[in-house]
């Protein structure tokens, strides 16, 4: 039973492609309807997260790596490949509003007709994409683009959610952005699959690359087994004494470090490169099938939470809320017990 | 828990490079609550049109400082009814004379702002007047 939207997506309509991720913003029912009628379609594409501090240029470099795959070419020659984008900006707290500027360094790649854009905002969500970001990829893979880049907001330390939605993740650097104890610190550079080093024709960035290089010997000396499907079983788990390995005998999959200009164009084949070279180690090493498991955990999870949540405000008398925000500002009651008490509410429902 | 956001792509045509303007119009927006798609300089109707084709967007702010509008704006009327998107609510700013409006007008630019008008009252029109949601 598929509604029209279903269809013209799946004939990939870009104005159906466009609107269905609208309703996927908005949170609507039937976006949940066409999502479902859509999944036996998904999993086709291979998602690449572009992800890194404000200003290092990850909209540039994502440009350039579309140009690339639409141009096809490379050694050994590679056939040109349909592109969809998404791009996140920040919503703003205060108003709600966003400035979403990402197109505005994709200029070159409007009116190619392989290349879908959508500029999408944070509306409230925290760790560096939007809610609705997973269900868009799902949208543009079922719509028959190839690869799907993922950017995320301007990403400090912490905001490592690519880590779990994309196949392989860019960690973008830039020179002089920080000490090689930066790069010792637990977060986003752990999540690399593979790290650009851009604007690289700047002062620094040797230093950059060999702070990156030190990290990854200090990963691969404690922890050589550690990567995305684990990353919160990880920290405690992966401590293996015996690893005095070099990279290359391990199994896992050392990130290349790529100096890269992207506003000149300098260096994008070898990340296009690297990027297969990864889809071809997740496909062999099992490593794809293990996150994918990791992902959908995720995403049920995620899920879960915003359903069972819908549900018991759903049951919430209007300004029930209200009264139990001000008695607990009050202190007369804590809000453990006031959770408690929603929560006992809904199951006197159920 | 729906959230509708109204989405303006705001867009600078023709070969001036003057966008100040468009730039507190787009901030302006966004601190009414909108989300905003700015896509730069120098952008041909053909590069509007497909922008807000993929990014859904419910109206379009076009800037134009070079007299260039009688030229460029019904290129992107056109190509917007060719591509069905009769929906989105199209408004223009920049310096555009007063003998030229009623024809812009015609063509179904909604609403035209010429320096001196308030933020607000922009905002305002673009909340009253888009069509969808």
């Amino acid at each position: 039973m598929s509604s029209d939207i279903v269809k013209r997506v799946l004939a990939g309509d870009r104005r159906a492609v466009a609107r269905l991720i609208t309703m996927i913003e908005n949170n609507g029912d039937e976006a949940r309807r066409a999502l479902a009628d859509l999944y036996p379609y998904t999993g086709q594409a291979h998602v690449v997260g572009v992800t890194g501090a404000p200003g290092t240029g990850k909209s540039t470099l994502v440009n350039e790596l579309a140009k690339v795959y639409r141009g096809g070419g490379g050694q050994p020659a590679r056939s040109p490949r349909t592109v969809g984008i998404i791009a996140v900006d920040p919503t703003s707290p205060f108003s709600g509003g966003a400035i979403l500027g990402d197109r505005i360094r994709m200029r070159e790649l409007s009116g190619n007709p392989g290349i879908f854009i959508r500029s999408m905002a944070t509306r409230g969500s925290l760790g560096g994409l939007a809610r609705a970001t997973a269900d868009a990829i799902k949208v543009l893979d079922a719509a028959g683009y190839q690869v799907i880049f993922v950017e995320t907001v301007g990403a400090g330390q912490a905001e490592v959610d690519i880590a779990t939605t994309a196949h392989t993740t860019i960690v973008v650097q830039a020179p002089g952005l920080g000490d090689d104890i930066q790069a010792i610190k637990a977060g986003i550079l752990e999540i690399a699959d593979i790290f650009t080093v851009n604007k690289a024709d700047r002062e620094g960035a040797d230093n950059a690359v060999m702070a990156l290089q030190m990290l990854l010997d200090l990963d691969h000396v404690s922890r050589p087994a550690l990567h995305h499907s684990m990353v919160m079983e990880a920290e405690v788990s992966c401590n293996e004494p015996d690893s005095g390995l070099a990279p290359s005998q391990e199994q896992g999959w050392r990130p290349p470090i790529l100096k890269t200009v992207a506003l000149h164009s300098q260096g994008i084949e070898a990340v296009v490169e690297a990027i297969e070279a990864h889809l071809v180690y997740l496909k062999k090493s099992q490593t794809l099938y293990q996150r994918e498991r990791a992902r959908i955990e995720r995403e049920l999870n995620d899920i879960l939470q915003q359903e069972l949540m819908r549900r018991l405000l759903s049951r919430v008398r209007e300004g029930e809320l209200d009264d139990l925000i001000e008695r607990i500002s009050q202190r007369e009651l804590d809000p453990y017990s006031a959770a408690r008490r929603l929560i006992e509410k809904e199951e006197r429902f159920a | 828990m729906t959230e509708k956001k109204i989405r303006v792509l705001v867009a600078k045509p023709g070969l001036d490079g003057h966008d100040r303007g468009a730039k507190v119009i787009a901030r302006a927006l966004r601190d009414a609550g909108m989300e905003v798609i700015y896509t730069g300089l120098r952008q041909t109707p053909e590069m509007i049109v497909e922008a807000a084709i993929q990014e859904d967007v419910d109206a379009i702010g076009m800037s134009i400082l070079s007299g260039a509008h009688m030229t460029l704006f019904p290129r992107v009327m056109k190509l917007l009814a060719e591509n069905g998107l009769d929906d989105v609510l199209v408004v223009a700013g920049g310096i555009i004379p007063d003998d030229d409006v009623p024809a812009l007008k015609d063509m179904g630019i909604a609403g035209i702002f010429g320096p001196g008008t308030s933020t607000e009252e922009a905002i305002s029109f673009i909340k009253k007047n888009v069509r969808r949601k």
